[in-house]
């Protein structure tokens, strides 16, 4: 079976899209107080929660054609993304911790991944 | 802040903080993976009794089946757990510690359904704990 570039592009979109989610979360906590009205009236978490839910949906289509093995590397592009993104919109520091930490933990991603498969 | 005039306290204050956000993701992790093995055991059984799930039938099972409802509702659980993670602690150190769920996932397999764990398993789970290990670390220095 050979992976589709469709399914390699709906992959990575889905990564970008799901990463945004992940910041969207972030600036939603940070405006958390202990109300139920900051929940609720929290259009961040919502939009947040809502960028992941876009996300699996573009990771769905995009498994029904392609190989689990070249598609879930780029799922694991979104994890870079966020990392960019950390740096941009919160001003988090980029230490060689981090990348290190993260380089290990994609490895690991895709050993469990070999097993699967 | 007091920061400036105490810088000893300050980062004390901001060690303690950055373990809560690592403890709280930690166990958003936890209770992810069994949220997802119970979604799994679910949609088996729904495999089971229905002949051609479809949407419909797994929006129905959500609330029927004991399993499925109590893994989406152990998964909400896990989301509130990261925002409150995400208040206090960097994006760049917690996100990646959401790998932590493969790992649960392959030791609770292993537990409850005897599935194997194989060198490249063994391998998998290792490097993104110790990758987890370097994550956490004090990114102050």
């Amino acid at each position: 079976m050979t992976t589709p570039v469709s399914s390699m592009v709906l992959v990575v979109t889905g990564s970008f899209i799901g990463s945004f989610g992940a910041v969207l979360l972030k600036a939603g906590a940070g405006r958390l107080e202990r109300t139920v009205r900051s929940v609720v009236t929290n259009w961040r978490l919502g939009l947040g929660v809502g960028l992941y839910g876009l996300s699996s949906v573009f990771f769905v289509l995009a498994n029904t054609k392609g190989e689990l093995t070249i598609l879930y590397p780029l799922v694991s592009l979104g994890y870079l993304w966020t990392l960019l993104w950390a740096k941009l919109f919160f001003n988090e520091p980029l230490t060689r911790f981090k990348f290190l930490g993260l380089g290990m933990i994609l490895v690991g991603v895709f050993c469990l991944n070999l097993s699967n498969g | 802040m007091s920061t400036a005039t105490l810088p000893a306290t300050g980062a004390a204050e901001a060690d303690a903080r950055r373990r809560r956000s690592l403890f709280l993701v930690f166990l958003c992790t936890l209770i992810g993976a069994v949220s997802q093995i119970l979604i799994k055991t679910g949609a088996t059984n729904l495999a089971h009794h229905v002949k051609h799930p479809g949407l419909m039938s797994a929006a129905i099972g959500m609330f029927a089946d004991p399993w499925l409802f109590s893994g989406y509702a152990l998964y909400g659980v896990s989301a509130v757990l990261l925002v409150l993670a995400l208040r206090d602690g960097e994006l760049s150190m917690l996100y990646p510690v959401i790998a932590l769920t493969y790992v649960w996932v392959s030791v609770l397999s292993f537990l409850i359904f005897h599935e194997s764990l194989g060198g490249y398993r063994m391998a998998g789970i290792g490097l993104i704990v110790v990758g987890v290990a370097v994550l956490g670390r004090r990114t102050s220095q």
